[in-house]
């Protein structure tokens, strides 16, 4: 019995112009992109920069509209939400948590302020209550004592401790769906860990559905159930995070595998071969895999077809003529 | 400094020596000493992994070997030896020719450090120019020759840099300090902006060019796992110190300060079993007001009050860098008491 979603999202696309009126061009920065997230599960979404993972993020957060397809919100499409009370309604449900823990955070405000602000806005307990709930949030993010920590500046913190805060608050509005767009990546290497037990907390003690956007491979096999992969605005892979990792189909995921830091084999047992010119090929892209110009694997049909998402090892699915074909 | 010195590459020969090296920022309350009595010594061809938290001093050192450190940051005491010769205190012009020459810098975020408005190659010919008499003929044919060196197509010399990736720059950066064939070459997190295929391809190149030219890397980094791959040997720096420095290897598979093993925990694996890992509790302390005794007792796990005599220790008396066995070196107090 598989609860249900509470965000699905179909074949979402975004395109942004870029150059001029003479010389126009679309990068489909994000291109039929359709999964689901569930109750309870971490989906990891990787790639390399400009794949398009964080504009996936951001759509689903409604930073941006998209250019075709659906997001579901429990069953109802919110693509053409625009009243407020429907854009704070959704936006109480689904929380995005960004990068910058730096920058996210009001340097003239109390920690208090931050955590409290969501509460009042989206009334979520009485007046009366406040006080207490934010404690509380404190203290289930780990940040001990709350009394003291209420009563500081985001200054006074550090970046581990900030991020601790930012995610406070998005849990203020008792969300069903956590977007977490890079929330280590500019954290110590000592403190990361912490944030991603963190999340496994939040989402086995309060059923948190999780997007956690990354380029970190080994992060997301560390919390996440499942993994799709980004190339170029589409999803070329995903699946069973486990199952992915241990056997990617899709070539590109192999090389994301090949090339991530392993102390255990040096650097000359796996070298990976260089080519150059990858010019981003989700801009005005044509028929075709758009990784053809960078796989080892490339046959014919690979420039002139694109290939479709096939389960091949189901419920592993990828876009590959050769490891996934399409019969 | 001699001009032009040819240097005979006998081994391993100490290239840059730190000794005792001290660098403050500000004064009086509120100088913070974001280098504390650091030694550290480089050879000839080798690549040394420095690694630790943001704020532990590592860019500092760098800066430091460069001279390029700015007021209010001061070298308060200690020496910087170049093939035996203090570098510290040397005016204006000596060190001109020093960098690029001796010694060249990559930075992390170098990649935005190239003039937009002139092409790549011209900004290998002013490097160049600055140096050495050379036309531009010239100069550009060694751009083009340099930038082969790093994969790139030579008639990429005429691109401007927004033409070029991220990686590509980062390259063209690494080419440029390459340009005088320097002995050593700081890197300060060189790749960390960058994605892991062209981070690997990067490090593919760096290795390679190496052991093509033979000069020296401090590579600079948080990332603990890149040096275990990549370095020859790695010093691990907390608060401002180094805690403990060995070959590569041997932090891979027996780190003994409590600090690299929290270090070493706090990556998850990408194959084999799972297990919830730790990291390190709490974070690095304010250096205007380290803690006492070991600075990283505030954090370990093994500073426990039950064994009241190390623990006194721990809290009031700094630990040393001792050899633990021949090239390893660490600077703890648990670790000492249980090797004698």
């Amino acid at each position: 019995m598989r609860a249900a979603a509470p965000l699905e999202v179909r074949n979402l696309s975004k395109r942004f112009g870029v150059g001029n009126a003479i010389r126009r061009a679309h990068v489909h920065a994000v291109d039929d992109v359709s999964f689901e997230l569930r109750p309870g599960r971490i989906t990891a979404l990787v790639g390399e920069s400009g794949s398009g993972k964080s504009t996936v993020a951001r759509l689903l957060a409604r930073l941006h509209e998209p250019s075709a397809g659906t997001v579901l919100f429990e069953g109802s499409d919110v693509s053409g939400v625009r009243r407020r009370r429907d854009v704070l309604r959704y936006r109480s449900q689904v929380q995005m948590i960004f990068q910058d823990p730096f920058g996210s955070l009001n340097p003239v405000k109390t920690i208090r302020h931050h955590v409290e602000r969501p509460l009042r806005i989206h009334r979520i307990v009485a007046p009366a209550q406040i006080e207490e709930r934010v404690l509380e949030l404190l203290r289930t993010v780990g940040l001990v004592p709350p009394e003291d920590i209420a009563a500081k500046y985001p200054h006074e913190l550090s970046g581990g401790q900030r991020q601790r805060v930012a995610i406070a608050r998005a849990l203020a509005v008792e969300p069903k769906v956590v977007l977490a767009d890079e929330p280590i990546s500019m954290l110590d290497v000592s403190i990361r860990i912490g944030i991603l037990n963190l999340m496994l907390k939040l989402k086995d003690e309060h059923g948190i559905a999780f997007l956690y956007v990354t380029h970190d491979l080994a992060s997301a096999r560390y919390v996440a159930d499942d993994i799709l992969v980004m190339y170029a605005g589409q999803v070329v892979e995903r699946g069973p995070i486990e199952q992915v990792l241990s056997a990617p189909l899709h070539p590109y995921t192999r090389l994301l595998l090949a090339a991530v830091p392993d102390p255990a084999a040096k650097l000359h047992a796996q070298r990976i071969e260089l080519r150059e010119g990858r010019a981003s090929a989700a801009v005005d892209p044509t028929e075709g895999c758009r990784f053809v110009s960078r796989c080892p694997l490339a046959i014919e049909v690979c420039s002139r077809v694109t290939p479709p998402l096939v389960e091949e090892r189901p419920p592993q699915a990828a876009r590959c003529h050769v490891t996934a074909p399409s019969t | 400094m001699a001009e032009e010195t040819t240097v005979i590459r006998t081994g391993k020969a100490t290239l840059l020596e730190l000794r005792q090296l001290v660098v403050d920022y500000g004064v009086g309350a509120r100088r913070a000493r974001a280098v504390d009595g650091v030694d550290l010594s480089i050879h000839e061809g080798e690549i040394v992994g420095l690694a630790g938290e943001s704020g532990c001093g590592k860019t500092t050192i760098a800066n430091a070997v460069m001279q390029i450190l700015r007021p209010p940051a001061r070298i308060a005491g200690g020496s910087i030896l170049f093939a035996g010769e203090n570098i510290v205190g040397k005016n204006t012009e000596e060190l001109r020719r020093f960098r690029w020459r001796n010694v060249s810098m990559v930075l992390q975020s170098a990649m935005n450090a190239l003039n937009p408005v002139m092409r790549v190659g011209d900004q290998f010919v002013d490097a160049i120019q600055a140096h050495e008499r050379i036309d531009r003929r010239r100069g550009l044919a060694r751009a083009g020759e340099l930038l082969e060196l790093v994969g790139i197509d030579r008639r990429r010399a005429r691109a401007y840099p927004h033409e070029l990736s991220g990686g590509m720059r980062q390259r063209v950066v690494i080419a440029m300090a390459l340009a005088l064939q320097p002995e050593l070459i700081v890197m300060d997190e060189p790749t960390t902006a960058l994605d892991v295929v062209v981070q690997r391809e990067i490090m593919q190149q760096i290795e390679a060019l190496k052991r093509d030219f033979g000069f020296a890397v401090l590579f600079i980094t948080h990332d603990l796992s890149l040096l275990l791959e990549f370095a020859d040997r790695i010093a691990i720096m907390y608060a401002g110190e180094i805690v403990e420095i060995g070959a590569a290897e041997a932090l891979a598979d027996g780190a003994e300060h409590p600090y690299t093993q929290g270090l070493l925990r706090s990556f998850p694996p990408l194959s084999g079993p799972l297990t919830r890992l730790t990291g390190i509790p709490g974070s690095p302390p304010d250096l205007r007001d380290p803690p006492s005794g070991c600075r990283f007792h505030t954090r370990c796990p093994h500073c426990l009050p039950d064994e009241p005599e190390l623990y006194v220790r721990q809290t009031t008396e700094r630990p040393v860098l001792r050899p633990l066995r021949p090239g390893h070196q660490v600077a703890c107090h648990l670790v000492e008491e249980r090797a004698t």
